[in-house]
């Protein structure tokens, strides 16, 4: 190959001329004329194209000189879980499947950000957007699909996107983070899933779906009102039988109106009504198209050096839009280009899952019903459960779940094999673990699935080819699982069935160890087992807790580090001293750490309350150290971002000399106490809840809790304070106060559960102590009180504070000791005293 | 100990030709912890380990250019404050299954001082010039 073209793909692969004996990083082979190679060009750096150049990597490594295109400019990601990354439960990285050093590695030049504009099939060559000519054997067609605009007047609008690649996600993104309202027109697996992305952070969403019912391509009319109902339950508007006539506005997108007339305000409209094969590229070289390049059973198109796969492709007639699929094609392509002889793709039974976190739905097979067919139906309408399975001639046709998942993969195998179900007719719908002693025990269910069984729909992994991983590696975690098998490596879905597989395949060996999980790979021993032994064997350092629980690390990692550091600080208050080096960044700096490596500064406004005075210091500061950004922040204090690390001693120096101390807003500890006006003001106040949430916040600020710990008070039921989405929300009434606990916003929203209603402040403040120590003794740490309350029940929280009261007292009292030795202002001491000088100065600047 | 030099110099290398730079004392940087030398390369970070080991990475994590002086120090590895990423001290590669790596530079300790081979570090590849026997 030219040497141009790996140039652009960074020094690994170039020989350095300023330094003639550069070594090239590990595994970036150098290009060294040898015999020529064949030559394979890959159009689509997608999961279709990528997954065939991993499968032929792998059968016959080196057998071709590989040259990827990428019309995007990102190495080749996960595109089916684009749609976690919008609903902000996974980062880009996390999606990405190879790195740009994964293709040096393997001597692939890769070029992104760059599309392929013609084939010269004479000269067996491919041209550029740049212009750039590289010659081929063998082409690979692997440009996927793109969404479908449906042509209605301002479908070219700006605000109106597909959902499709990163491209789409970020402009989503964007427009969510404006607030504002989303209207996805389509009903179907793509649109649920941004319509559920874009509700999550936060948007007025409606769905417009032509049809009567959601999805009704994979879901039957029951399920698919199932599904309906349980997204209007999320705030997601669904109108179905509802056509779009016009996309409105002028410059940016304004409006949907329907044909009916309707129309909906919209800040950004999703267009997920479908994908279109996108065969431009083939069909412009002459290749026989239909709906998309046509393809034989080895995915030769009818040039027979041109080949495609994936969504691009119309294969027998039919055209995929689904994972599976594409592997299976990819897997026999490379096969046949790794000299294979005898591979053939004979089409795909699909199945599908939506990937909404919460919502289980899944299909698979012909569920459309119809003459001959019978239905076996199922209806657990208080569990939300649905299940309906079609048949004919005692042979399992399609299959259609919600609520109810884990069985997707027995009904997939029993339909793939087309075996008779007579034997197993009357209990099938009850899912596979059904009967005889195994009753409803999944790993019996796992256990029963054949060898072929295919496990993972994503990957095509096989039952048999995860249980010979396990017993032949000594696998014994789901992550090893993943990372040696691919399976559940890509949605996820089938992570449950592999965890019963393992079980299953391990059997006692399994059962033996421990179903808790270990704190960190240091230790086999669990969160919660660790901190018994540091209270029943009066472990009083971190290096006694080594010793003593057998950690295979010298110093511990930064998962163990820090929970240890809390589990021994909250069990000896005052007599441990706290390890600096096991704290977050955020608590050794004191504030908190940017994406860009400066920090934030919030000073604690006492329920809220400030004055004039606070004010000009603050304002005093932002001048004085130029910080670019001031903010209001959620818990009712002002925010000062951009702050440079070394500039922190003084800042908190002029803060301190006005009076305010550290806000703790990057502690695992108490952050703001959020208070209403109450009575002192307002007329509907009842009690003065700003001076009773200040009084808990002097009682609680600068405590050291498993996580963060908000609190609020509100001066009436109108609940202004929004105490009860709050780790520990006061409401004030009439008749005194109710506490409510377990609360969070965020993600996933949690209402507080109510925990008493008490008279008198003094009971207020020795309850909210009580709690908050029976908080910091119990909850492992990262863990919320709102799944803190959840694991253990609110009954046990119940029975330690309102059914014990000498138990409360001694909770409190516990508190109240802890306090003593934590209530320091921290700002102060490094600022005033110079604790911690090193940690803001540089050691040298030679530059 | 007296005299340790952290990372010998390839054999085809001579010390004598490589520029070393004093950067201050093994006692200023705080056990399992990290301090930053500003260079006209950028920032680097100094790592000391549990058992007084001196490393020196780029401060700036391949992931996302975090700060990897404001990090957790473990073992030999240091953990990024952004995202997580744990990187070798000794070589900058990222632990599996994250990849990608950081510029490291040679360090010398000698008595308690602590210098740099800032010459023959070359960063924005990861690599250096073998002065430190890694390639």
């Amino acid at each position: 190959m030219d040497m141009h073209l790996s140039s652009n793909n960074g020094p690994a692969v170039e020989p350095d001329a300023a330094q003639p004996d550069a070594i090239a990083p590990e595994g970036a082979a150098l290009r060294i004329p040898g015999p020529a190679k064949e030559r394979l060009v890959v159009v689509g750096n997608g999961m279709a194209g990528m997954k065939t150049v991993e499968e032929l990597l792998a059968k016959a490594p080196g057998r071709f000189e590989i040259t990827v295109f990428g019309a995007e400019p990102h190495p080749n990601y996960n595109r089916i879980m684009l749609s976690p990354v919008l609903a902000g439960e996974k980062s880009f990285d996390q999606i990405v499947l190879n790195s740009r050093e994964w293709y040096d590695a393997n001597g692939i030049a890769l070029l992104t950000g760059e599309a392929v504009e013609g084939i010269d099939r004479e000269a067996k060559t491919v041209v550029s957007q740049s212009g750039r000519v590289v010659p081929y054997d063998r082409l690979l067609i692997a440009t996927g699909s793109m969404p479908f605009i449906i042509p209605v007047p301002g479908s070219t609008l700006p605000g109106v996107v597909g959902f499709r690649d990163l491209a789409d996600v970020d402009a989503m993104l964007a427009a969510a983070a404006k607030g504002g309202r989303a209207v996805v027109i389509g009903g179907g697996l793509l649109g649920l899933e941004a319509a559920n992305g874009l509700r999550v952070k936060g948007m007025d969403v409606t769905v417009i779906h032509l049809m009567p019912t959601l999805m009704e391509r994979q879901l039957d009319p029951s399920a698919g009102m199932l599904l309906q109902r349980e997204l209007e339950r999320r705030g997601i508007a669904v109108l179905t039988g509802a056509d779009t006539a016009e996309i409105v506005g002028d410059e940016q997108v304004r409006a949907v109106r329907l044909k009916d007339g309707r129309e909906l305000p919209a800040d950004i409209v999703v267009m997920a009504v479908g994908i279109r094969p996108n065969m431009a590229l083939g069909r412009a070289a002459g290749l026989e198209c239909g709906r998309g390049i046509r393809v034989d059973d080895r995915m030769r198109t009818s040039d027979p050096s041109i080949f495609a796969v994936g969504e691009c492709v119309e294969h027998r007639g039919l055209t995929y839009g689904l994972v599976a699929p594409l592997f299976e094609m990819a897997k026999v392509l490379a096969h046949d280009l790794a000299g294979g002889e005898d591979g053939a793709y004979t089409g795909s039974v699909t199945s599908t899952k939506l990937k909404v976190t919460g919502v289980d739905v899944f299909s698979a097979g012909d569920f459309s019903g119809g003459e001959g067919t019978e239905e076996i139906l199922f209806r657990d309408a208080s569990r939300g459960v649905y299940k309906r399975l079609v048949l004919k001639d005692n042979r399992l046709l399609g299959a259609v779940l919600y609520g109810d998942t884990r069985d997707g993969a027995w009904y997939v195998s029993l339909l793939k094999d087309g075996a008779d179900v007579s034997a197993e007719r009357d209990t099938m719908i009850f899912g596979q673990g059904f009967g005889g002693a195994d009753g409803g025990d999944p790993n019996a269910a796992v256990a029963a699935l054949p060898d072929s069984a295919e496990i993972c729909g994503c990957n095509g992994v096989c039952k048999g080819t995860i249980v010979k991983a396990i017993t032949e590696k000594g696998l014994t975690s789901l992550d090893e699982v993943k990372a040696h098998t691919k399976a559940s490596a890509s949605c996820g879905g089938c992570s449950g069935t592999v965890e019963a597989l393992l079980a299953a395949t391990l059997g006692d060996g399994f059962k033996a160890a421990p179903t808790v999980k270990p704190m960190c790979k240091c230790t086999h021993h669990s969160h919660d087992a660790v901190r018994a032994s540091i209270v029943e064997r009066g472990l009083k350092t971190m290096a006694e807790v080594f010793q003593a629980m057998d950690w295979t690390t010298a110093d511990g990692c930064a998962s163990c580090r820090p929970a240890l550091n809390y589990y021994l600080l909250c069990a000896w208050p005052g007599e441990y001293k706290d390890d600096y080096q096991s704290r977050y960044i955020n608590e050794r700096a004191h504030a908190n750490i940017q994406k860009d490596g400066t920090y934030s500064v919030v000073p604690r406004m006492w329920g809220g309350l400030t004055s004039a005075s606070e004010l000009r210091a603050i304002a005093d500061v932002v001048d004085k150290f130029a910080i670019p950004t001031v903010k209001v922040t959620g818990g009712q204090r002002i925010d000062l971002f951009g702050v440079k690390k070394e500039d922190l001693p003084a800042v908190w120096a002029d803060l301190n000399a006005a009076g305010m101390v550290s806000g703790h807003a990057y502690a695992k500890g108490l952050r703001t106490v959020k208070t209403c006006v109450g009575s002192e003001w307002c007329r509907f106040g009842t009690q003065d809840s700003t001076g009773l949430g200040v009084k808990l916040e002097r009682m609680t600020w600068g405590t050291w809790t498993p996580h963060k710990v908000k609190l609020a008070v509100s001066g009436c039921p109108r609940n202004c304070a929004e105490a009860t989405i709050k780790d520990l929300g006061v409401v004030c009434i009439d008749s005194g106060y109710e506490l409510h606990v377990g609360g969070n916003g965020g993600l996933h929203v949690r209402a507080c559960d109510l925990l008493v209603r008490v008279a008198t402040e003094e009971e207020v403040l020795e309850y909210t102590g009580a709690f908050m120590q029976l908080y910091r003794e119990e909850a492992r740490y990262l863990e919320r009180t709102a799944p803190w309350v959840e694991r253990v029940g609110l009954d046990h929280i119940k029975a330690a504070l309102v059914g014990d009261a000498e138990r409360r007292r001694a909770l409190n009292a516990r508190f109240l000791f802890s306090q003593s030795f934590s209530q320091d202002d921290p700002w102060a001491e490094r600022a005033a005293q110079g604790v911690d000088r090193h940690e803001f100065k540089l050691l040298a600047d030679v530059g | 100990m007296d005299s340790i030099i952290m990372e010998t110099a390839a054999p085809e290398t001579a010390i004598s030709e490589i520029a070393w730079t004093h950067v201050g004392s093994i006692d200023d940087i705080p056990v399992l912890g990290s301090r930053v030398v500003r260079t006209a390369q950028g920032d680097i970070a100094l790592f000391r380990t549990a058992a007084d080991e001196i490393f020196a990475l780029e401060d700036s994590c391949p992931h996302k250019n975090g700060p990897l002086s404001q990090g957790i120090v473990h073992g030999r590895r240091v953990t990024c404050p952004l995202h997580g990423w744990v990187i070798e001290l000794a070589t900058g590669e990222a632990v599996a299954p994250d990849e990608g790596r950081t510029g490291h530079v040679p360090v010398r300790v000698e008595g308690r001082g602590v210098s740099l081979a800032l010459g023959e570090a070359k960063l924005s590849r990861g690599g250096c010039r073998k002065a430190c026997g890694h390639v």
